[in-house]
């Protein structure tokens, strides 16, 4: 059976040559099982959004591989990469288009991979639809399907990008700080949707936090990235017993004694 | 006082059959204008190029031997063909899109006179089956009254088609795309096809648009399109605050937003007609009509300002 993701030693440089160079990712591996929720933490600069990027195609990697299920999708832009693909944002604004309604942002996503011509950008029978997925989320938006998505709150912006990533099952989820840049109450709101969603469509998925309480309690996998590269991998039971206090020490362990910065401290 | 004896209501009314009509066939310009400023949030100044190549393609082929007809749909196409060249150039070659258009703008100058042959080419009403003419507005009340209906039916026809095009899945791109490319891209959405599609679209209308304003004052002009953006912003921010409140929340919202955008053209013409019966100079319109889209294009910005201060000042 192949991996649901294979990351074989990929590099990027940021600004290469000029005085900003900026080494993000330096030999990037990981391997992702069928079913894996792996999160990944690490401080600022660590190369876990990248990582993200680097697999969603946003510019092309220097070296290196990216597999999702046995397809070479290295060479390939991002919007078609997007056809296995869902992401979640940290800005609750990129993940959905604010001047199109909540039913119009749903069919967009509903058609992610697909040639989209001339049919309707939203059919009868996917209005039944988007309205039984979205009582699921318990927020009302249900009542609110045509109403344009820039009205609403990040969380429930957020919330509405999740289903959209799930709509048609992705071969991978990937989940960039979605919750970073939101109160703490809609953020655990947020994360239990998401765990919801992953566990429901048994999807495959990559969080990226700075919550190192979020990162233990949630997934099967724990990923610490250090300088662009993968430092620390636990799972099963082992990351189960995890706690903060040693991840913390293995972070400062992994990245040579130097302290951890504040963000990762106070969460 | 001399001056106010000198004007003349009547003149002023006999004008206004010709100032709608004006206003009705650039209408067609400022819905292109509408998906590219306010659809794709690209501002696309090709039209001012595109205008007077759909004027050039019209006008030419109607000498050529073509029914007029036909000469306004190869306008069409060639307008598309101006898109595609700036599409082009923002997506392949990575040139900002207002730069892009400036490039394609000032290519097609000289694109326009290789086709006219010079800079001014007339098509007489007289001498060929025109299928808009001022001379149809001012004969008679028959021939008046069959332009208006048929422009009119024209008009409803081509907002009905953008209405179905843009609630399709590929007008639903197009406003993704507008709206948000990293969406639309982690959607799987093309967004460098989409954007030329959009374009070319776009100045299709322009296009035909110019042809159509050759026919109706019948000629072709090397110039006509100088200035065109302005008046195409002007009747999209002319339609928007005066009709946006009475379009949105309703069904079809789309469509009345559309057809507030025509209206936004011919309001335009209407008060342009009546600034030249004021007697203001026909050359100082375009400061005017520069003056009025500033007016408008800062009224939104400069209240945000406004209502930001007055929350800091809550506090």
């Amino acid at each position: 059976m192949s991996y649901a993701l294979e990351i074989k030693d990929v590099h990027k440089v940021f600004n290469r040559g000029t005085i900003n160079e900026k080494v993000a990712l330096d030999g990037v591996n990981l391997n992702l099982n069928p079913g894996d929720f792996v999160t990944i933490i690490g401080g600022n600069g660590a190369g876990k959004s990248t990582t993200l990027n680097a697999v969603a195609g946003v510019w092309p990697v220097d070296s290196g591989q990216i597999i999702i299920d046995g397809t070479d999708i290295t060479g390939l832009p991002e919007h078609k990469r997007a056809a296995y693909l869902g992401r979640v944002f940290q800005d609750p604004m990129t993940g959905t288009a604010a001047t199109m309604d909540i039913e119009e942002n749903m069919a967009l996503a509903y058609r992610r991979g697909e040639r989209r011509l001339l049919r309707w950008g939203v059919s009868r029978a996917e209005r039944s639809l988007f309205r039984e997925k979205l009582m699921t989320l318990g927020l009302g938006l249900e009542e609110r399907m045509t109403s344009k998505v820039g009205l609403l709150s990040g969380g429930q912006r957020q919330a509405i990008t999740l289903l959209m990533a799930s709509l048609k099952q992705p071969k991978l989820l990937l989940l960039d700080e979605h919750t970073a840049a939101l109160d703490p109450k809609t953020a655990a709101k947020v994360l239990e949707i998401s765990d919801k969603i992953i566990s429901e469509n048994h999807l495959t998925a990559m969080m990226v936090t700075h919550n190192m309480r979020d990162a233990i309690a949630h997934g099967n996998r724990l990923v610490m990235m250090h300088e662009g590269r993968v430092i620390y991998d636990v799972s099963g039971e082992e990351k189960k017993n995890l706690h903060v206090k040693e991840l913390l020490a293995k972070f400062e362990e992994a990245s040579g004694g130097e302290f951890a910065n504040d963000r990762m401290i106070l969460a | 006082m001399q001056y106010f004896m000198s004007l003349n209501p009547l003149t002023l009314f006999r004008a206004l059959p010709g100032s709608i009509a004006q206003g009705m066939i650039w209408g067609i310009m400022a819905l292109g204008v509408y998906i590219t400023f306010r659809l794709l949030d690209f501002a696309d100044l090709t039209v001012d190029g595109s205008i007077a190549t759909g004027a050039a393609v019209s006008v030419m082929l109607i000498r050529g031997g073509v029914s007029p007809l036909v000469s306004l749909l190869i306008a069409f196409l060639a307008g598309m063909a101006a898109g595609l060249v700036t599409g082009l150039l923002n997506t392949l070659l990575g040139i900002p899109g207002i730069l892009a258009s400036i490039l394609t703008q000032i290519s097609l100058y000289s694109v326009n006179l290789i086709i006219m042959g010079k800079s001014n080419q007339p098509v007489s009403v007289d001498n060929y089956p025109l299928v808009v003419s001022l001379r149809y507005v001012t004969d008679n009340a028959v021939g008046r009254a069959v332009f208006f209906v048929g422009m009119l039916c024209f008009l409803l026809a081509l907002v009905a088609l953008l209405y179905w095009y843009f609630g399709t899945e590929q007008g639903h791109a197009i406003r993704a795309t507008g709206c948000n490319g990293n969406m639309a891209r982690a959607q799987g959405i093309n967004t460098n096809f989409i954007k030329v599609l959009a374009l070319m679209i776009s100045n299709g209308l322009v296009g035909l648009c110019g042809g159509m304003y050759a026919q109706f004052q019948g000629a072709a002009d090397v110039g006509m399109g100088r200035g065109a953006i302005v008046i195409g912003l002007a009747a999209v921010i002319i339609g928007e605050v005066l009709f946006g409140r009475f379009a949105s929340k309703r069904k079809f919202a789309f469509a009345y937003t559309l057809l507030a955008v025509i209206c936004g053209a011919v309001i335009y013409y209407m008060v342009y007609q009546f600034v030249l019966w004021l007697k203001m100079p026909s050359e100082h319109m375009k400061l005017f009509s520069a003056i009025v889209v500033t007016i408008f294009l800062a009224i939104p910005y400069l209240q945000e300002k406004r209502s930001m201060k007055k929350g800091v000042a809550r506090q």
